[in-house]
């Protein structure tokens, strides 16, 4: 396809959008009042309502009812892709770094932002600061992946050979010797797990610092007249009225996390007792031609993000109620 | 279209057939010139056409190829089929893809298939053929075939006790890379046996150098090279019978004859003793991207590097590599000086419209003309498995080329394909390669074979 015709094709796609978006508004117009109002409603959420239904909706039946059958997809095998998923050791093994990977995650790059929000709040240097820790957040996953895997990058302690890896040459400038970052299991997954913190602290610092500065100065002030000191007044002053925002960002660093994908192929592919849900899925459904077993990956995603979605979207209702 | 389905009914009796297409009235537009019939009568013959005079004469006709091969080493299949075109009127369609093998298999089930597709894999021809789209070839290309290629390179190109596709390429992986200097310097020799390679090994490592590097990564098909390592030990312990039975699994990967393999194979990668120099523990092998596991061997920091013949790209500019230079390969050797098993791949011809011009065409690229040009071409084609071809017209080819093709058409040459690529893609694309990972990083030979049984489809 060359260049000109690609544009073309961008330029009907577009033109096609403003077609559909101006037969909607043409139709609504025509109505008013009352009924009007719902058949309003109606004509907007409708292309809505298909497109769901065709994009996610059928896909996402389609996945659960695949789940239920073989590699090939033409023998029903009942649960077994499931008894698989929690009984098979390497399956297990997924399991395990998907649980490590949620544990920890959320909790430190929530903990790492709300620490930086408070020590650099009305400090002088402020703004840059935070630009300082908010630049990962500007890097894709799988770029910052590369990045640190130069950073793990592993040489030998042996005559002529330079390290070429940050860490290992802090290591051994520091005389120790070179330690492979990347494959000794479980730490490696730690290993991993601080690419992802070090990207998701400035997404919590940047929520958090801005509800900090929603505080009422009054409480602060009352709380000081009280004679209430750092810990007292990040205890039961800070926290309690930023609470929304910690679950919010709590939760949504939480769903990213389950989701970890990119990070993990392309730091070691799965490798080395690595692979998470997410990537097991892909390779299982694209590399090994399992789709049944994919399907039930992809299903035991799909069931673990939803309670973390509901009680998200719950929260923030309450905190929009108030 | 009558006359295509008359050949069709005459398959069976080629002699007849051509003579009842040559006395059908169909003709010169679409069957006449089949090329038996129309060998004799080609009219005008040119200058440089002789050798094409039993394609007939097929102006006004079009075949069209799907392959994978793209830039540059399109533009070298385009100047191999130039005669061709030229001498027989016949217009060849090119189509280079790099996601041929993926979109091949899209075209198959949306009925939209090539007259030819060049397949890199046994295993995809397999399924091609069991969509059942693929065309037989036709007793021509079949004789064609049997006069240039060792029997196991037509049946590589079978399915269900039929022949369907002649060989095109081939590369070689069954290779070592070393320095001819420093042999030369140190007065070792190329080892002509598994034992000799083994001795060498250990006269080297006892000067306190570690003689093997080799590195494995490769994103998430981290593993595949020590699968190259295993099939080429399977080959040369146990010959290609057991290989062949250990690749179709009729004994189990977990069996006796495939752990000793792993277990040989074990003594080079697994031997800290003998790896990893310039990189590492036994370890590092994991680490080290496959790209860079040679590389040490230029420094001097190891000796050997067991890789295939494209590893020739990877060498940095200004490494010359050829038998007096910087670097070369030597033929990875069998158990005994005589045998010559060769670990490879190649590519297959596989027709999907039974037209006369498509059988010409699988003919003529499994002929020593075609295997010539390609020779001539130099570069990226240079290498065929085809006997017949010329040395003498491999002037042009790159040292390694000349070395993977002397090998390749040694008559001796017991050639089977990369067997991880014909497993189901649950081992072959996965947990063969994460158990060989795991095997590295400290499994043993017994818990890896064990799982990959295990992960095998029912």
């Amino acid at each position: 396809m060359s260049t000109a015709h690609k544009f073309l094709t961008m330029f009907e796609a577009i033109g096609l959008f403003i077609a559909v978006v101006g037969v909607i508004l043409a139709i609504a117009s025509r109505f008013s009042g009352r009924r009007g109002d719902r058949v309003v409603a109606a004509a907007f959420l409708l292309p809505t309502v298909a497109l769901i239904s065709v994009g996610l909706v059928y896909p996402g039946l389609k996945t659960i009812y695949q789940s239920f059958y073989n590699a090939a997809g033409n023998a029903f095998i009942g649960i077994d892709n499931y008894r698989t998923i929690f009984g098979d050791p390497d399956q297990r093994t997924v399991l395990r770094n998907t649980v490590l990977w949620v544990v920890i995650t959320p909790f430190v790059a929530t903990a790492v932002g709300l620490l930086y929000a408070i020590l650099v709040d009305k400090a002088r240097v402020e703004a840059l600061a935070k630009a300082l820790i908010f630049l990962p957040m500007a890097i894709s996953f799988v770029g910052a992946g590369i990045i640190w895997k130069f950073v793990y990058e592993f040489r030998p302690d042996q005559q002529g050979i330079k390290q070429t890896g940050l860490l290992n040459e802090i290591l051994v400038k520091l005389g120790g010797s070179p330690h492979q970052f990347l494959i000794n299991s479980p730490w490696n997954t730690v290993f991993l797990i601080i690419v992802m913190i070090w990207i998701q602290a400035g997404f919590a610092m940047t929520v958090l610092s801005a509800s900090i500065k929603a505080i009422p100065e009054d409480i602060v002030e009352a709380a000081r007249l009280d004679g209430v000191r750092a810990w007292g007044m990040f205890r039961y002053v800070t926290v309690p009225s930023i609470r929304p925002a910690l679950i919010v960002v709590l939760t949504t660093i939480g769903i990213g996390t389950l989701k970890v994908f990119d990070i993990v192929r392309t730091m070691t592919g799965g490798q080395f007792d690595t692979s998470v849900v997410a990537n097991e899925f892909y390779s299982q459904s694209f590399r090994s031609n399992n789709q049944g077993l994919g399907a039930a990956l992809a299903v035991l995603l799909f069931v673990l993000v939803v309670p973390i979605v509901a009680y998200n979207v719950r929260q923030l209702r309450s905190s929009e109620g108030r | 279209m009558t006359s295509r389905i008359h050949r069709r009914g005459l398959t069976g009796l080629a002699g007849l057939a051509v003579l009842a297409l040559a006395v059908s009235a169909c003709g010169g537009s679409s069957g006449g010139s089949t090329k038996g019939a129309a060998g004799g009568t080609s009219a005008s013959p040119q200058a440089g056409c002789e050798d094409y005079a039993v394609y007939g004469n097929l102006k006004g006709k079009t075949v069209t190829v799907y392959t994978g091969i793209v830039t540059p080493e399109d533009q070298l299949l385009k100047d191999t089929w130039a005669p061709f075109e030229k001498c027989t009127g016949v217009t060849i369609k090119g189509e280079f893809d790099k996601s041929f093998e993926a979109q091949i298999l899209v075209r198959a089930k949306a009925g939209n298939l090539p007259d030819i597709g060049i397949i890199p894999q046994p295993g995809l021809l397999k399924t091609l053929v069991a969509t059942g789209k693929a065309v037989p070839a036709d007793a021509a290309t079949s004789t064609e075939v049997d006069a240039n290629f060792a029997p196991s390179w037509k049946d590589l190109g079978s399915a269900d006790g039929k022949f369907y596709a002649p060989p095109q390429n081939a590369s070689m992986k069954s290779l070592v890379w070393y320095s001819p200097k420093e042999f030369a310097a140190k007065g070792y020799k190329v080892p002509t046996t598994l034992d000799e390679l083994k001795t060498l090994s250990d006269t080297i490592a006892a000067t306190g150098k570690k003689p093997w590097c080799a590195g494995i990564g490769s994103g998430e098909a981290t593993g595949w090279p020590v699968t190259d390592w295993m099939e080429d030990w399977m080959l040369r312990l146990w010959g290609p019978d057991e290989y062949d039975k250990w690749v179709n699994h009729s004994i189990a990967f977990n069996s006796s004859e495939p752990t000793a393999a792993l277990d040989a194979v074990g003594q080079y990668l697994k031997n800290s003793k003998y790896v990893n120099g310039g990189l590492g523990d036994v370890k590092s092998i994991a680490s080290t991207t496959f790209q860079d596991g040679g590389l040490p061997i230029l420094k001097g920091n190891c000796s050997f590097h067991r890789q295939a013949s494209f590893y020739a790209a990877n060498w940095p500019k200004g490494t010359t590599v050829s038998p007096t230079g910087d670097i070369f390969a030597f033929y990875l050797p069998g158990k005994l000086a005589t045998d010559k098993p060769v670990l490879g791949g190649g590519e297959f011809m596989l027709g999907f419209r039974d037209a006369p011009e498509v059988h010409a065409f699988q003919q003529f690229v499994a002929s020593a003309t075609w295997a010539n040009l390609a020779e001539q071409g130099g570069g990226g084609r240079c290498v065929t498995p085809n006997k017949n071809a010329d040395p003498a017209k491999a002037a042009n080819c790159s040292d390694i080329d000349k070395l993977a093709i002397s090998v390749l058409q040694d008559p001796k040459a017991v050639f089977r394909f990369d067997g991880s690529d014909a497993m189901p893609a649950a081992v072959g694309s996965n947990s063969f390669w994460k158990q060989a990972t795991n095997w590295i990083t400290g499994q043993s030979t017994k818990d890896t074979v064990n799982k990959i049984e295990a992960s095998w489809p029912k």
